[in-house]
């Protein structure tokens, strides 16, 4: 590796420019460096101007999501020695308005994220006496996988779908709705379809499957969208055999 | 009042990241499958009367009609392969509270599609 790296950052500042802008800064190589560890020298050291978000640093608050080189990544589980190039480029996340340097609007994904419904729904409220809803670890199983979501948005700027059409609800948010649907203490699946196979839902997904190659948690929206499509299409079908009887 | 920048994809979006074109390729290799459908319609037609065939079958002799063929059959298996390595994701088997494997998954649709397509080629040229 080279004793110095070049962080290409990509610069906007709207109260004083009209157009973005990249700005290269020098950094001393270090094997240990994550990209969101050379960020906040340059901020602290070169430019206090530069602005990004951050926060848990462990790859779990979601915060740092960022493009480098080209792809959506957690800045704070991304080495800089993974590169073997000397100059690295940082942008914000794609798809998403930027407000400032490398920080974006996140309200579209925050205003999606609630419209499936991403809580237990129940026929009935069980009282307080009757205790805990409890669950077998088999039954956990089939839904975990869509619980670890961070909501980092790196399947949102990955989803070329959602960057021609910002009305498609979306990878996270409708992997979390499947997350719900598969739950055994879950009686929601009817009231959550009409947002998941609206015509800005799952059927606007057209398996590009890099939501799911980006995700740090390996939580597979891509999956989540097709077995949802599959699921709501038996339903429908059953419907038309044995009225009455669709999920 | 701050201003929000907004990028809009380009129309050459799928040209940006490999995986982008891969998937616009998979897309694409579809209509070769499609395009290939008039040759049967017109097999099925000719089907009426001999003189009809002989003209469908010296078609099928010729060397633009075995290109074509050729062609048709590597996007089709292109197509048809992607699809195939899809299908573990929508596709969620359990047996036993155990989340049956992928690959098995894979495996499977694989061999099936390989044996009905060599039974389709044995019943047409035996």
């Amino acid at each position: 590796m080279p004793e110095q790296t070049v962080l290409e950052v990509y610069r906007y500042l709207p109260d004083e420019e009209t157009e973005p802008r990249f700005q290269s800064y020098e950094i001393t190589y270090r094997d240990s460096w994550v990209v969101l560890d050379a960020l906040d020298h340059i901020k602290t050291e070169i430019d206090p101007t530069l602005s990004f978000r951050w926060s848990c640093r462990m790859g779990v608050c979601g915060s740092c999501g960022m493009t480098v080189n080209g792809e959506p990544k957690l800045t704070c589980e991304t080495f800089i020695r993974d590169y073997n190039t000397e100059t690295i480029k940082i942008e914000p996340l794609a798809h998403f308005p930027v407000i400032r340097d490398l920080v974006i609007n996140m309200q579209d994904f925050m205003e999606k994220l609630p419209t499936v419904s991403p809580w237990l729904i129940t026929d009935e409220d069980k009282p307080l006496e009757a205790g805990e809803y409890l669950q077998t670890p088999a039954q956990m199983a089939r839904y975990k996988r869509f619980s670890m979501c961070i909501n980092c948005m790196l399947c949102y700027s990955a989803c070329p779908v959602y960057g021609l059409n910002s009305l498609f609800t979306g990878p996270a948010a409708l992997a979390l709705a499947e997350r719900y649907n598969l739950d055994s203490r879950d009686e929601g699946t009817q009231e959550r379809s009409d947002v998941v196979t609206a015509h800005d839902g799952i059927w606007r997904c057209t398996y590009v499957g890099e939501c799911t190659k980006v995700c740090p948690k390996d939580v597979d929206p891509a999956g989540a969208i097709q077995m949802l499509k599959l699921s709501y299409a038996l339903d429908w079908a059953k419907s038309l055999v044995l009225p009455g009887r669709g999920r | 009042m701050s201003r929000e920048l907004t990028h809009p994809l380009p129309r050459s979006w799928w040209l940006k990241r490999p995986p982008y074109f891969r998937f616009m390729m998979r897309e694409l290799t579809s209509v070769a499958v499609f395009a290939y459908t008039p040759l049967l319609i017109w097999a099925l037609w000719s089907a009426a009367d001999a003189a009809s065939f002989s003209v469908f079958y010296e078609f099928l002799r010729g060397p633009l009609s075995v290109w074509l063929h050729v062609v048709v059959l590597v996007l089709a298996v292109y197509h048809t392969g992607t699809w195939i390595a899809l299908t573990p994701s929508v596709l969620v088997l359990w047996r036993n509270d155990e989340q049956v494997d992928p690959n098995l998954i894979t495996g499977t649709t694989a061999m099936l599609f390989l044996s009905v397509s060599v039974g389709v080629v044995w019943l047409v040229l035996v």
